[in-house]
C-alpha cells in the first residue's frame, strides 16, 4: 500500500506527486507551523506591549524616577508632572467601591449559593452575568444622569448633616468627586464578586455544611462560621478581580469624577484617576514629556492591574483544590 | 407500593430471655430512641418503607445491608439531616427519651444527636477550634480549653494533639481527623451518636483504633452506626438490623443475627451470597 | 426554647433575609439601567437617528449614522484580527503544543485580558497611530482586535479539549490525518463553543471605549475607507453624554439603548447556543 518514492519526477503525469505519508506529514507539520505563528503572535503582541510601556516612557522615568509618584504637581506647560493625585483618586475611588460592592456581593452570593433553589439562582446568575457584560459607557450614562443628581440632592447634603463632623463628608455638594465615581465603580465591580464568590461557595464540599448544622448549628451560622471561612481564599480572588477592574475603569469615572487633579480627604471633592487623565488629556499632550508621563502611567496601571489579576487567579484556584483534596491523609 | 400489598416484615425485636446473653441484655434494656412506622419520600419515590425498632440506650446498634437499601437515609432521619433535602418527606414517628423529635425545634434537637459523616470532615479550623465549634455556638457556658481536652480525650486523641492543639486540623492524617470529627461531635454531650461509615475512607489500622473507640463510648451515649463491613458490625455492635431496599428484614443482638438469622434473605446476606 | 436559641434563630433569619436582599439589589440595577434608557431614549429612536449625520449643536433632527456605520467597520476588523489569531491559536494549545509552549501563550493571553483597556488604546496609539501620524479605523480596529484575541483564544481551547479523545482515535484510525480530524471532526464537534466565544467577544468589544479614544479618534462625518479617524457608537454616546446640550443628551440615551440592546441580545444568543445541550458532530 505505501509507496516509497523519494524522487519527484519533474515531468510527466507524476510530476509533482510525493509519498503518500510524507503528504501527510507535511499537511500535519504545515498545520502545526501556522497554528503555532499565530499563538505565538499573541505571546508577541504581549512581550510587544509591555516593552512599548516601557520604552514609551522613557523621557519621564528617567526625568523624575521615583518622585513621580510622590509629587502632585501635574503642570503640561512647565513641565512638572506629578502622578500623586492621580494615584490617590485611584486607590480612593477603588475603595469606596470595594467598601460597598464587598458586603452587598458577597451577601447576594451567599443568598444565590446557600438559599435559592437551583432554577432561581441559576436565572438570578444569568442577570449577573448579563450586568457584567453592559459596558462601561453605559455605567457612565448611568452614573451621569442618575447617581451624580442622587448624590448631590439627596446623599450628600444627608451625609453631610449627619456625619459631616469627619473630614471625609466635609465640603460643598458638586455631585461629581470620589464619592459617586465609587458608588458608579460599586455599581460596576459587584457582579464580578457575585459570579466568581457564588461558584466558590458552591465547590465547598456538602459535608461541611452538614457536619456544622449535626451539631447545631442555625443556618446562618453554618454558613457564615463554616462554609463562607472554607471558600476564604476564592473569595479573596473575587475581591482581587474586582479591585483590578475597578482600578483600570476608564469612562464610567471621568464621567463622574470631576476631572480635576486634587488630593482632598473629603469624598464630595472632585478628583482624577490614572485612566482618566490619559483618557483625557493624551490626544492633548503638549510634548514628549506629557506623553511620556502620561504613558508612564499607563505602564503603573498596567503593573498594578497584573499583580491583581496574578494574585486573584491563584486564590481562587487555591479554593477549589482544597475543596478536592479533603478528608485525604 | 400500598402498605396492605407488600411482603410482611420480619422484625425481631429482642426477645424474653433465653440465654443469659439475652437476659442480661433486656434486662438492662431501655430505648433511647423509638422509631415507629416511618415511611421515608424523596418527592414521590419512597425510600424507607413502614420500619419499626428501637435504639437501645448506651449500646452500640449497626445498620447493615447492601447499597441503597436505605441505611443512610435511616440514619439522617434520627437527627433530622434529610430536611436540608428539597422534597424529602418523613411519615411515622421517632421518640427520643419519649418525646417526637419532629415537633421539637431543629437547631436545639441536633446537638442531642451528634453525626460523623463517612470522609473525614473537619473545618479549616485549628484542632481547638474544631473541638471548641459546637461549644461556642451554643453558647456554653463551662471553660471551654477543658471541655475540649475531656472531648479529645473521649476520642482518644488528647495524647497525640495535646501539644499542637493551635495547628491546622488537616495536618492531621485521615485516621486523627475522623477522631477529631468524632471529639468535635462529642463536645456538645449528645445523648445518641451517629456515625455514617465511619472507617470507609481509613486504613486498616486507623479503623482499628476507632472500631475500639467506639466501643469504649457507648458508656458516654448511644451509638448507631451503618457499615457496608459486617465483620465491622459483627465486632463491635450490641445490636444489628438488617434492611433490604428500603425494608428492616431483621432487627436482633448481633451475635443472635450472625449465627442464627431468622430470615432467609438475612442469612444470604451474611453468607456473602449478595452485597 | 431558650433566649440564647431565640436570638440566635433571629439572627439566622434576618441574615438570610438580608442575604436575599442583597441579591435582589443587584439584579434590580440591570433592569433600573434598561427602564431608564427604554424611557427616556426609546423616542429618540426613529428613523432620523439610524440615517442622519450628527448635526451642528441646536439643530435638531441630527442622527448617529455615521457611528452605526463606523462600529460596524471597526468591529469588523477586530473580528478579523481577532478570531483568527484566537482561534489557530488554540487549537495549536488543544492539538500540537507541549505544555511549557502552552503554560506561556496562556499566561500571554490571560495577561493581555487584564490589561486596561485604555492601556491598550495607547500600545494601538504607539504601535499604528503614531507611525502613520493619523488617527484611523485601522487603528481602532487593531486595539479591538487584540482585546478580543483572549477571549476567543481560551474559550475555543476549553472547548476543542473537551470534545472526547474517543473523537479523535476514531478519526486517526480511519486514516485521516491530524489536521484533517481537527478540520472535520473536532472543530465542528465544538463548534456550539467555539461560536459563544466569538459572539461573547464580539459583545465585549462593541462596548469599548477607551481603546477608540487615541486610535479611532471620533468623527462627525463620514468616514470612508480604513485611514481616517471614524465615529462608534460607544463614544458617541460618551461625548454626547457628558455634553450640555439637552438634545445630544436625549441621542444618547437613544445610542445606549440602542447598544446595551445590541449587546445583550448578543450574549443572551451566546448562551442560548451553548446551553442546547452537549454539541455533536456535524456529519
Amino acid at each position: 500500500m505505501a509507496t516509497t518514492t523519494t524522487t519527484v519526477p519533474s515531468t510527466g503525469p507524476l510530476a509533482g506527486s510525493r509519498s503518500f505519508l510524507s503528504r501527510l506529514r507535511q499537511g500535519d507539520e504545515i498545520a502545526r507551523m501556522i497554528t503555532f505563528l499565530f499563538a505565538a503572535s499573541v505571546v508577541l503582541v504581549t512581550v510587544l506591549l509591555v516593552f512599548e510601556l516601557w520604552q514609551g516612557s522613557d523621557l519621564s522615568r528617567h526625568k523624575f524616577g521615583f518622585n513621580f509618584f510622590r509629587t502632585s504637581v501635574w503642570d503640561p506647560i512647565f513641565g512638572q508632572f506629578g502622578a500623586l493625585p492621580f494615584i490617590y483618586g485611584t486607590l480612593i475611588t477603588a475603595a469606596v467601591s470595594l467598601l460597598l460592592a464587598v458586603p452587598l456581593g458577597i451577601g447576594a452570593a451567599i443568598f444565590l449559593a446557600e438559599l435559592a433553589p437551583a432554577r432561581v439562582s441559576d436565572t438570578l446568575e444569568f442577570f449577573i452575568d448579563l450586568l457584567a457584560a453592559v459596558p462601561s459607557v453605559i455605567y457612565g450614562v448611568l452614573g451621569i444622569f442618575i447617581v451624580v443628581p442622587l448624590m448631590r440632592q439627596y446623599i450628600q447634603p444627608a451625609l453631610k448633616h449627619s456625619l459631616g463632623f469627619l473630614p471625609l463628608f466635609q465640603g460643598p455638594a458638586y455631585g461629581v468627586g470620589f464619592l459617586t465615581a465609587g458608588v458608579v465603580l460599586a455599581i460596576m465591580v459587584i457582579p464580578y464578586i457575585i459570579s466568581v464568590s457564588r461558584e466558590v461557595l458552591l465547590s465547598v464540599p456538602r459535608d461541611q455544611r452538614e457536619a456544622a448544622l449535626s451539631l447545631g448549628a442555625t443556618r446562618w451560622e453554618s454558613t457564615w462560621k463554616v462554609v463562607v471561612p472554607f471558600a476564604r481564599a476564592g473569595i479573596f480572588g473575587s475581591i482581587f478581580l474586582a479591585l483590578a477592574r475597578a482600578l483600570g475603569e476608564t469612562m464610567a469615572v471621568t464621567m463622574v469624577i470631576g476631572n480635576t487633579p486634587t488630593i482632598s480627604a473629603s469624598l464630595f471633592s472632585p478628583g482624577y484617576s490614572i485612566a482618566a487623565v490619559i483618557a483625557n488629556e493624551f490626544t492633548e499632550a503638549v510634548g514628549d514629556l506629557h506623553t511620556q508621563s502620561l504613558i508612564e502611567l499607563a505602564l503603573v496601571l498596567f503593573i498594578l492591574t497584573f499583580i491583581l489579576n496574578g494574585v486573584a487567579r491563584l486564590l481562587i484556584v487555591a479554593t477549589s483544590q482544597r475543596g478536592s483534596g479533603m478528608g485525604n491523609v | 407500593m400500598h402498605a396492605s400489598v407488600r411482603p410482611a416484615l420480619t422484625v425481631k425485636i429482642p426477645p424474653i430471655a433465653t440465654s443469659p446473653a439475652a437476659r442480661e441484655t433486656s434486662a438492662a434494656l431501655s430505648m433511647r430512641m423509638t422509631i415507629s412506622k416511618v415511611n421515608f419520600f424523596y418527592g414521590s419515590k419512597q425510600v424507607l418503607f413502614d420500619i419499626s425498632m428501637g435504639i437501645a440506650t448506651n449500646k452500640v446498634t449497626s445498620l447493615i445491608g447492601p447499597s441503597g437499601c436505605g441505611k443512610s437515609t435511616l440514619l439522617r432521619t434520627l437527627n433530622r439531616m434529610y430536611e436540608i433535602v428539597r422534597g424529602a418527606r418523613l411519615e411515622g414517628e421517632i421518640l427520643l427519651d419519649g418525646q417526637n423529635i419532629l415537633t421539637q425545634d431543629v437547631t436545639s434537637y441536633r446537638r442531642r444527636v451528634g453525626m460523623v459523616f463517612q470522609r473525614p470532615n473537619p473545618f479549616p479550623k485549628s484542632i481547638f477550634d474544631n473541638v471548641a465549634y459546637g461549644l461556642r455556638i451554643n453558647g456554653s457556658k463551662a471553660p471551654i480549653s477543658e471541655a475540649v481536652e475531656k472531648s479529645l480525650r473521649h476520642a482518644a486523641l488528647w495524647d497525640e494533639v495535646k501539644d499542637h492543639l493551635h495547628k491546622s486540623a488537616y495536618e492531621l492524617s485521615g485516621g486523627q481527623q475522623q477522631r477529631l470529627c468524632i471529639a468535635r461531635a462529642l463536645a456538645v454531650e449528645p445523648e445518641v451518636l451517629l456515625l455514617d461509615e465511619p472507617c470507609s475512607a481509613l486504613d486498616p489500622i486507623s479503623t482499628a483504633k476507632i472500631e475500639e473507640l467506639l466501643v469504649q463510648l457507648k458508656d458516654l451515649c448511644t451509638i448507631v452506626t451503618v457499615t457496608h463491613n459486617m465483620q465491622q458490625a459483627a465486632r463491635i455492635s450490641d445490636f444489628t438490623a438488617f434492611l433490604l431496599t428500603g425494608q428492616l428484614i431483621e432487627f436482633s443482638p448481633t451475635p443472635q443475627l450472625f449465627t442464627t438469622p431468622g430470615d432467609p434473605r438475612t442469612e444470604a446476606y451474611i453468607t456473602g451470597r449478595f452485597g | 426554647m431558650s433566649p440564647g436559641l431565640r436570638w440566635r434563630k433571629f439572627v439566622s433569619g434576618f441574615m438570610l433575609a438580608m442575604t436575599g436582599v442583597c441579591a435582589f439589589v443587584a439584579v434590580s440595577v440591570l433592569f433600573l439601567i434598561l427602564g431608564y434608557l427604554v424611557y427616556h431614549g426609546g423616542t429618540s429612536i426613529n428613523w432620523n437617528f439610524f440615517t442622519k449625520l450628527p448635526t451642528p449643536v441646536g439643530e435638531t433632527g441630527g442622527g448617529m449614522a455615521n457611528a452605526i456605520v463606523g462600529s460596524g467597520k471597526l468591529l469588523l476588523l477586530a473580528t478579523l484580527i481577532g478570531v483568527p489569531i484566537g482561534f489557530f491559536g488554540a487549537i495549536y494549545l488543544a492539538e500540537f503544543s507541549g505544555a511549557t509552549t502552552a503554560f506561556v501563550v496562556r499566561y500571554a493571553a490571560d495577561l493581555l485580558n487584564g490589561v486596561p483597556s485604555i492601556v491598550i488604546g495607547i500600545f494601538a496609539f504607539i504601535l499604528v497611530v503614531h507611525p502613520f501620524k493619523h488617527f484611523s479605523t485601522l487603528a481602532g480596529g487593531f486595539a479591538l482586535g487584540l482585546m478580543m484575541i483572549p477571549i476567543t483564544l481560551r474559550s475555543t481551547e476549553e472547548f476543542l479539549r473537551g470534545v472526547p479523545n474517543a473523537l479523535r482515535e476514531a478519526a486517526m484510525a480511519l486514516g485521516a490525518s491530524k489536521w484533517k480530524t481537527i478540520a472535520s471532526v473536532i472543530v465542528p464537534a465544538a463548534y456550539r463553543g467555539i461560536l459563544t466565544a466569538i459572539l461573547l467577544a464580539f459583545a465585549r468589544v462593541a462596548g469599548e471605549t477607551a481603546p477608540l479614544l487615541f486610535t479611532a479618534l471620533g468623527n462627525r462625518f463620514w468616514s470612508p475607507g480604513w485611514n481616517q479617524p471614524t465615529a462608534a457608537l460607544p463614544e458617541m454616546i460618551y461625548r454626547y453624554a457628558i455634553s450640555p446640550y439637552d438634545d445630544w443628551n436625549r441621542q444618547a440615551w437613544a445610542a445606549g439603548l440602542v447598544l446595551l440592546v445590541l449587546i445583550l441580545v448578543i450574549n443572551i444568543v451566546a448562551r442560548a447556543i451553548l446551553s442546547r445541550g452537549i454539541a455533536v458532530p456535524r456529519s
